[in-house]
């Protein structure tokens, strides 16, 4: 993991095509992109469903390729000459937890496509070259081992979605995505801010500290080595502050996460899929990948504060999608608890919560992303999301019904789907992150925890967050008991029940009335994984071990020997700075 | 004499393609009127080349001294004139069309002959080689009267090109209000001027620097560079000398727009750079930092530029006025760079050399939008002028009804906007750096929040031409006849898009420019207090 700070030419070693994995990972997607929106309109889809096929065949290879008995180390490491003026270069690399988000993204990639093949018929050049543009820039995020590179591709998303959004979107659409963009764009110049600081302290360093240290460079590895190696607890806190500002709005934590219902509402469905899918998992990714990492300390001292906005995500997530009678609107609401699950696995800073918690990122991406393929296969044909307006659909789609009710089944938490163990561990890891039982409770001092570690959750706050499962058990249930079950009722005329839907793109008006071939083709991918995950997810389990287990390690670390000596250090850092001017 | 001549030679060259263009003005051909922007162009060239091969401090040249200008900031000289000159060819082929375009027309179609009372063109054209060679003169002052008569020539040439950029009234009465308050603006700064001379007893820049280091300023010093400053916030439109923006911007056309967004705009930061570098970076017993006061009023006006400039473009209803109000904001951004100083010298803390790399940064996105607004038209129904671009129902799907346009405008705005990975991130970026490598935290947040507030009117100039649908009036909308617009626009989004990625060379070039070579001046007039600063 420490490693990445040496440069690595591919140049110097001859071409060697595992160094040109991921950049063309990325650019397949991109050079499609630009075949799409300079193509022809009529084979627009095709081209993009051929795109994302090879983009996910090549995933596939890499894939195959990746030591994953090595997963916490950064693979098919390559770094090009960018802007050194700046600091910064084209460096890439990839763990297992970042093969495995990439895999989630070339999986989504041809399913959106299919997603998309009827229900869009306007502009289908830009929507399917936005669609490609967009997952190049969430590969890019992935692989970035550069932050400025990562940033880049962090913020381009915003523009792809944007569109998607407020193109395709239903009635409320502009709005949405505005909401959409503002909402992230802010925070991220705030993450921006932050992350500009630690390459800051870094180049005041003292310049045999470590490799890389005294230099001006946007290299994640070094940085890291330095915010752990050098920040002061007051400067980690406000480094986690700038930084939570810009990854807490993506995720979305509690109080930011008010632009996700309406934009997941307004999106069109591949929209909500990718949206759901991956890029709310950015925000996971980068509190995992650099709030955590850097600045360990603080994230320790927090813990129980972030803790306790995931567990009010989760049961106010929870509660408001028990009133709702939009579907997506429910699904959109039910990410926020379910996110709210994995961040909450992360903040326990064990082996159990943060396994759980990629694990989460991976399953809820799955699950939640087949339920939005579901509900917008089924708005396709009533042109209604509104649970009042259709029941029962049980009867008239059974495929459809099939499948909603099994990924319902998944996102609850059945066991043996994959829904169950990832929420489980994130749970099972907050309980276990406690020194002590009932500590502080009815002024009691605790008594200590068989196979606890270290840290300031514990029982309570898993006992409240499991309250949200139950909740979550609730709200879907009652959905499948209205949509699924019951007798049939249908909007009145079809696909145009209260005219009330402004959409750009009409019904084609020919589907028929259970799902299509190509429609269970898109589903059918996500509901074997999500079976096979269930079943057997140890595959899942040894590829995160490695990077999880230097994670906890890292954390014990600093829990054992303060914050790596690291207020002495920068003071001095500080007063040679200060000597100098 | 003659050797200070020798550093002049890219204003020699523009000033003799002035005097050529103004006696084609007296032609009485038509073709050989017509030529006068041809000329300009290879004026431009010539200084680009001689500035960036004979001015002191550029490779090849002879190395700064006191006998050649300025040693404030004396590498910043041939970048900052080879940066002026390119952007100003950039400018050139988007203010085609500007001028006697009625009268060209009745020319063409043969109801009139060329009358050479008429014609404006020559006039139109030398007034701009007269503001470029202003503003290269700017980069050069040693001498507070040179300075303030380099800023003058960079300005009034404006005043007139805003009152004939068309033949509306609005573009005279624009052309008054920039008048009155840029002879405001002049005053206040002159006041400065001659209060520093009056605490001095000198106007050479050099010797005012050498002696302010020298020892504590006095009030009437500080007094004097306050007045300086808060005038030359006119010329870069900053807060509170920034209420003429919108209405100026907005009267005068676009291809003029574009360039009172860059040519008063980098007159001023070039003066501001040169004024707050007398004093220098490193004042005072910590050897730290600006003084207070003035760290604190260029504080002041930077948060409130960029907040008001952002806050007033998201009410407004006319492209153009939101492009005025957020070359208002674009003015603040840069102002960290001031405030933050030249650092360690190294690019990522050096806010010198970042002001320099936005100002290019920004006059290069800057002439794509004005271009988009430029390249179409609305014919009027009674035969007068068209009229550009102006409102936002305007721009309504124009990346279908006239792509070229509609891409600029989309691609440039959101290089304002400082999305990655356009220009305009790597532009911002260093002003981030430099601000938070001068322990400006809070201001550098402060930038961060105005880049998003900045976002809801930027996202509105590029989803009206790329997301809407054309409105009912799109169709009455032509392309403008000038080719050269669209070249311009082109230009311009094109070194968006491929300066994000080879931005290395400049970024290297404007390295050196930021050199602040604080020892230099102070070994004149060596003091005891000043050795530690001398040694670093």
């Amino acid at each position: 993991m420490q490693n990445a700070a040496t440069p690595i030419s591919a140049a110097a070693a001859g071409f060697q095509i595992q160094d040109w994995w991921l950049v063309l990972l990325m650019a397949v997607p991109l050079a499609f992109s630009f075949i799409i929106a300079f193509g022809a309109p009529h084979r627009a889809r095709a081209t993009a469903l051929f795109g994302t096929l090879v983009a996910a065949a090549l995933t596939t290879v890499v894939l195959f390729q990746f030591n994953w008995g090595n997963g916490a180390a950064f693979q098919f490491q390559n770094r090009i000459a960018w802007l050194p003026s700046l600091g910064i270069s084209f460096s890439m690399g990839v763990d297992s937890v970042a093969m495995l988000l990439i895999a989630l993204t070339g999986l989504l990639g041809p399913l959106c496509v299919l997603a998309s093949w009827t229900a869009i018929t306007d502009r289908v050049r830009t929507y399917y070259a936005w669609l490609l543009a967009l997952q190049a820039a969430m590969v890019g995020v992935f692989i970035a081992r550069d932050l400025i590179l990562f940033y880049i591709c962090f913020e381009f998303t915003l523009i792809p979605m944007y569109v998607l959004i407020s193109l395709y979107g239903s009635t409320n659409r502009k709005r949405a995505a505005t909401t959409f963009f503002l909402y992230t764009f802010t925070g991220s110049m705030i993450a921006l801010a932050g992350l500009v600081y630690v390459a800051w302290v870094n180049a005041g360093l003292p310049k045999d500290a470590f490799e890389g240290a005294g230099t001006w460079t946007f290299d994640i590895a070094v940085l890291q080595q330095a915010a752990q190696g050098s920040l002061t607890m007051a400067q980690q806190s406000l480094v986690l502050l700038a930084l939570m500002a810009g990854f807490a709005v993506k995720v979305p934590l509690f109080p930011v996460h008010t632009w996700l219902p309406l934009a997941h509402t307004e999106a069109p469905t591949a929209g909500s899929v990718i949206l759901a899918g991956v890029l709310l998992k950015l925000g996971t990714y980068g509190i995992y990948r650099f709030a955590l990492p850097f600045c360990t300390g603080a994230f320790i001292q927090y813990a129980p504060f972030l803790a306790v906005l995931c567990i009010i995500g989760i049961l106010y997530g929870g509660l408001i999608c028990w009133v709702q009678t939009d579907m997506k609107k429910l699904v959109a609401y039910s990410s926020v608890a379910h996110l709210g699950f994995c961040v909450l696995g992360l903040v326990a800073l064990n082996t159990a919560g943060i396994q759980g918690s990629i694990l989460y990122m991976i399953n809820h991406g799955l699950s939640t992303g087949a339920l939005f393929l579901c509900v917008g296969f089924m708005y396709e044909r009533y042109h209604t999301r509104s649970m009042k307006e259709v029941g029962g659909l049980a009867s008239k789609m059974p495929i459809w019904a099939t499948f909603m009710v099994f990924f319902v089944m998944a996102s609850v938490g059945l066991p043996g789907l994959n829904g169950f163990i990832s929420e489980f561990l994130c749970i099972f890891g907050t309980f276990q992150a406690s020194d002590t039982w009932g500590k502080g409770v009815w002024g009691s001092s605790g008594a200590p925890v068989p196979g606890a570690t270290p840290g300031n959750l514990g029982p309570w706050y898993a006992l409240i967050a499991g309250l949200g499962v139950i909740v979550a058990a609730m709200y879907l249930l009652i959905m499948v008991g209205k949509v699924v079950f019951g007798p049939l009722r249908e909007p009145g005329a079809h696909g145009d029940a209260h005219g009330s839907h402004g959409e750009s793109h009409d019904s084609p008006g020919h589907l028929p009335a259970d799902l299509t071939a190509r429609e269970i083709t898109a589903l059918m991918p996500l509901a074997i994984a999500c079976l096979v995950f269930g079943l057997y997810p140890m595959p899942l389990f040894d590829a995160l071990k490695g990077p999880v287990g230097e994670t906890v390690a890292m954390v014990q670390d600093v829990r054992e020997n303060g914050l790596n000596n690291g207020a002495a250090k920068t003071a001095s850092v500080i007063d040679a700075r200060e000597g100098t001017r | 004499m003659i050797g200070r001549l020798a550093f002049l030679w890219p204003e020699i060259a523009l000033f003799a393609a002035t005097c050529v263009v103004m006696v084609m003005g007296l032609s009485r051909s038509f073709s050989v009127r017509k030529a006068s922007a041809w000329v300009c162009g290879i004026g431009l060239i010539v200084a680009a080349f001689l500035a960036a091969t004979t001015t002191p401090g550029a490779p090849g040249a002879p190395a700064p001294d006191a006998a050649h200008g300025q040693l404030i900031l004396p590498w910043m000289v041939p970048f900052a004139k080879s940066m002026i000159c390119l952007v100003a060819l950039l400018l050139l082929p988007l203010l085609a069309g500007t001028v006697d375009r009625a009268e060209e027309a009745r020319i063409a179609s043969s109801r009139a002959g060329f009358n050479p009372l008429r014609s404006n063109r020559a006039e139109f054209y030398s007034f701009f080689l007269f503001s470029i060679t202003g503003l290269l003169l700017v980069a050069s002052a040693d001498n507070l009267i040179w300075l303030f008569l380099a800023l003058e020539l960079t300005s009034l040439p404006t005043y007139i090109m805003v009152a004939i950029s068309s033949s509306r009234h609005r573009s005279q009465e624009a052309a008054v209000k920039y008048f009155f308050l840029g002879a405001m603006g002049a005053a206040i700064f002159l006041y400065g001027f001659a209060l520093l001379y009056g605490a001095y007893g000198t106007t050479n820049m050099n010797a005012i620097a050498a002696l302010m280091r020298g020892g504590t300023l006095s009030t009437l010093a500080m007094a004097g560079l306050m007045l300086s400053l808060l005038g030359l916030c006119f010329k870069i439109a900053a807060v509170p000398m920034h209420f003429y923006t919108a209405d100026v911007y907005q009267g005068a056309s676009a291809g003029v727009a574009a360039m009172l967004a860059f040519v008063p705009k980098t007159a001023g930061f070039l003066a501001i750079l040169l004024m707050v570098g007398m004093v220098g970076w490193n004042y005072g017993p910590s050897g730290a930092s600006l003084p207070d006061s003035l760290r604190l009023l260029l504080w002041v006006i930077a948060a409130l530029t960029m907040t008001v400039g952002n806050v007033l473009a998201i009410l407004q209803s006319s492209a153009k006025r939101t492009l005025a109000y957020s070359s208002i904001a674009h003015s603040g951004y840069m102002l960290v760079g001031v405030i933050a100083g030249p650092g360690d010298g190294s690019f990522t803390q050096n806010g010198i050399s970042a002001v320099l790399f936005y100002l290019l940064a920004y006059g290069v996105t800057n002439v794509g939008t004005f271009a988009a607004l430029a390249c179409v038209e609305r014919p009027s129904a009674d035969g007068s002028e068209p009229r550009e671009l102006d409102s936002f129902d305007d721009l309504r799907g124009l990346c279908r009804t006239h792509p070229a346009a509609g891409w600029m405008m989309v691609i440039c705005s959101l290089s304002l906007l400082g999305l990655p990975p356009l220009l305009g991130f790597f532009g911002k970026l260093p002003l981030f750096t430099s601000g938070v490598a001068a322990g400006e935290i809070p201001l550098v947040i402060v930038l961060g929040l105005n880049s998003a507030i900045a976002a809801f009117y930027y996202l509105r100039l590029m989803a009206y031409p790329l997301l809407e649908e054309p409105g009912v009036r799109s169709g009455e909308l032509v392309a403008n006849p000038f080719l050269a617009r669209r070249l311009a626009g082109i230009l311009s989004a094109g070194g968006v898009i491929s300066l994000a990625v080879f931005a290395n060379a400049i970024m290297k070039q404007t390295t050196v420019a930021g050199k602040y070579p604080a020892a230099a001046v102070a070994s004149t007039k060596a003091e005891p207090s000043l050795t530690a600063a001398e040694q670093r």
